[in-house]
């Protein structure tokens, strides 16, 4: 059974033609955008800086109430 | 209210504007172009010619350029919610991420497993069993689009949650409302039936290009013809769930019907515009200057009327009248701006005394300002806005949005049929006029989609969620700098993909299908 899935795929993967262009466009695409961009540029504002739920509840809260006076 | 950074929400807004613009640029293909190859793969398994086997193979391998440069690129919306709209992020709590969640999970397994046997399947596993992953390849993608579109009408038409001040979120009390509900159920319709539009024009466009240049004759005529079917079912669809939408707006977000229609003084027995032309001058929502230079209405009275409430007669609220209230509703007199912002503001308050109470363990006082808000919940959000005109959405943008894409979408119809009338006439291969506007009606199709966006989005303007979060409540506190930053970086490399996609799918239509 794993025999025959891993020789489909490698056969499959092997007889590309276009599909191997796309590949490695796909592949660059995912480095930069979760190797690069997420990493670099795009940290979770809550996770980073607040430990807890409740202090991340705490803080949004207090936008919530700031930004409205 | 405190010193809002005009360029963070500006820059914010302009950035997820363009990420999920340029997503909507690979998905609808995903959507049309599927059904298509799948159809195709069905006539071949049925009828054993190898020419819809070939012809299969050819839209197949266009799929597959579209899905691979496409794939992925909506996980960059789900970035900057973490990062530039995190107060949006943990307001609405479980309700945004469990859709989220089911549709990244779903959409990988599903199209992941069935996508390699589509491409790899072919002459290893039998013909019923790969036409079965050919559509459940599509399938997958139609569900993923789904669950996102959800998560999107939900925002239009809040329901099914509760929320919680302790945790400062909105809790989910009712799954199948969310997802049943007729906005969600709606919206999801049109806007694959948008993608299948796509694909239809897709197909009818590349088809018409072969004509032209006198190539693969046979394969394009049969692409033509079931492209136009496809595309005259597709159109029709689109007109119905169309008007489904006109009805939910109406009754759901009457500002933004009001916009799409430049209607500032409501009216009974309203009339729906065919096209206009807005009045530059106009500035004030509540002065007596016209709206329109010029205006041409359909010549059936009262459509707009009938539209919104299924009734020719019925009174549709212009900007004034949703600003100033006063007007009768199925749920009773319309409140004005500014008792809507009392509410709102009583709301808020309501939260921070809420706040001050737990923290002082006062909890009768806290049960008090907790009843307090939770009866003015529903008007949170306008506790934000300090002046009427703040709700108003950029009414050029929407209206104007508006029309061409219903202009397009009646012109898709009226080029679909005439295309399958010479189909059926069996002489389009001479009609060179029709293939070139066949052609060059493609890039109008994607044009259509994205003005259909700008409707549902702009035109929802202030809110993130209605009523309940404007957008300057709901974004994070940071640099308009890393913003603005992000932004160019994300152009860059949308406009490489889509340079790449668009060089591949051209090398890939000019070898034809014969290669395939």
């Amino acid at each position: 059974m794993f025999n025959k899935l891993y020789i489909f795929y490698r056969d499959g993967f092997k007889n590309m033609t276009v599909g191997k262009t796309l590949w490695l466009i796909v592949l660059i695409k995912l480095f930069i955008m979760f190797a690069i961009l997420k990493v670099f540029f795009f940290p979770d504002y809550l996770n980073t800086n607040f430990d807890s739920d409740e202090s991340k509840a705490n803080h949004v809260r207090q936008e919530l109430i700031n930004k409205s006076n | 209210m405190e010193l809002l950074d005009v360029s963070l929400l500006g820059w914010s807004r302009a950035q997820f504007a363009m990420t999920a613009m340029y997503h909507w640029l690979f998905v609808p293909l995903t959507l049309g172009l599927g059904i298509v190859m799948s159809v195709m793969e069905t006539l071949y398994v049925k009828t054993g010619k190898e020419e819809w086997k070939k012809a299969t193979k050819f839209w197949m391998t266009l799929f597959g350029v579209n899905f691979a440069i496409g794939v992925a690129t909506g996980i960059i919306l789900e970035f900057e919610f973490g990062t530039n709209w995190s107060n949006y992020s943990w307001f609405v709590g479980d309700i945004f991420g469990a859709p989220l969640a089911i549709e990244g999970i779903m959409a990988f397994f599903m199209e992941a497993t069935f996508i390699s046997i589509m491409f790899f399947g072919w002459n290893k596993v039998s013909q019923k069993f790969h036409l079965a992953s050919t559509w459940l390849t599509v399938l997958g993608a139609t569900l993923s689009a789904l669950w996102i579109l959800v998560a999107n009408a939900w925002m239009q038409y809040p329901i099914g949650m509760e929320f919680n001040p302790d945790m400062t979120r909105n809790e989910m009390i009712d799954f199948w409302s969310i997802l049943l509900s007729p906005v969600a159920i709606n919206k999801f319709l049109h806007t694959v039936f948008s993608g299948w539009v796509l694909g239809a024009l897709f197909v009818i466009g590349v088809s018409a290009w072969f004509l032209l240049k006198k190539r693969d004759t046979d394969f394009a005529l049969r692409s033509m013809k079931v492209g136009a079917i496809f595309g005259v079912i597709a159109t029709a669809l689109i007109i119905l769930t169309g008007d489904g939408s006109a009805y939910h707006v109406s009754q759901k977000q009457p500002m933004k019907l009001a916009v799409m229609e430049g209607l500032y003084e409501g009216k009974t027995n309203a009339d729906l515009l065919a096209f206009g032309v807005l009045n530059p001058d106009k500035k004030v929502y509540n002065d007596s200057i016209d709206p329109f230079l010029m205006k041409m209405p359909v010549p059936v009275p009262g459509m707009l009327s009938f539209l919104g409430y299924r009734d020719f007669d019925a009174f549709v609220p212009g900007i004034k009248d949703i600003i100033e209230g006063g007007y009768e509703t199925p749920k009773g007199t319309a409140l004005p701006f500014t008792e809507k912002k009392a509410r709102g503001k009583a709301a808020i308050r309501a939260l921070a005394d809420y706040q001050k109470a737990m923290a002082a363990k006062d909890t009768i006082s806290a049960a008090t300002y907790k009843a307090v808000l939770k009866e003015n919940y529903a008007y949170f959000g306008y506790g934000y806005l300090e002046n009427p005109e703040e709700l108003i959405p950029n009414v050029p943008m929407v209206f104007y949005s508006f029309h061409f894409m219903v202009g397009l979408g009646m012109y898709f119809l009226a080029l679909f049929v005439v295309v399958l009338f010479f189909v059926y006439r069996k002489n389009i291969e001479k009609q060179k006029w029709l293939l070139w506007i066949s052609l060059l009606t493609i890039p109008l199709g994607y044009v259509a989609g994205e003005l259909g966006w700008v409707v549902a989005e702009v035109g929802r303007q202030p809110w993130a969620i209605q009523d309940v979060l404007p957008v300057q409540a709901a974004i994070s506190n940071i640099s308009s700098e890393s913003v603005k930053l992000t932004f160019f970086l994300f152009l860059i490399l949308f406009t490489a993909l889509l340079v790449a996609e668009v060089r591949i799918m051209l090398k890939q239509i000019k070898k034809g299908p014969e290669t395939h």
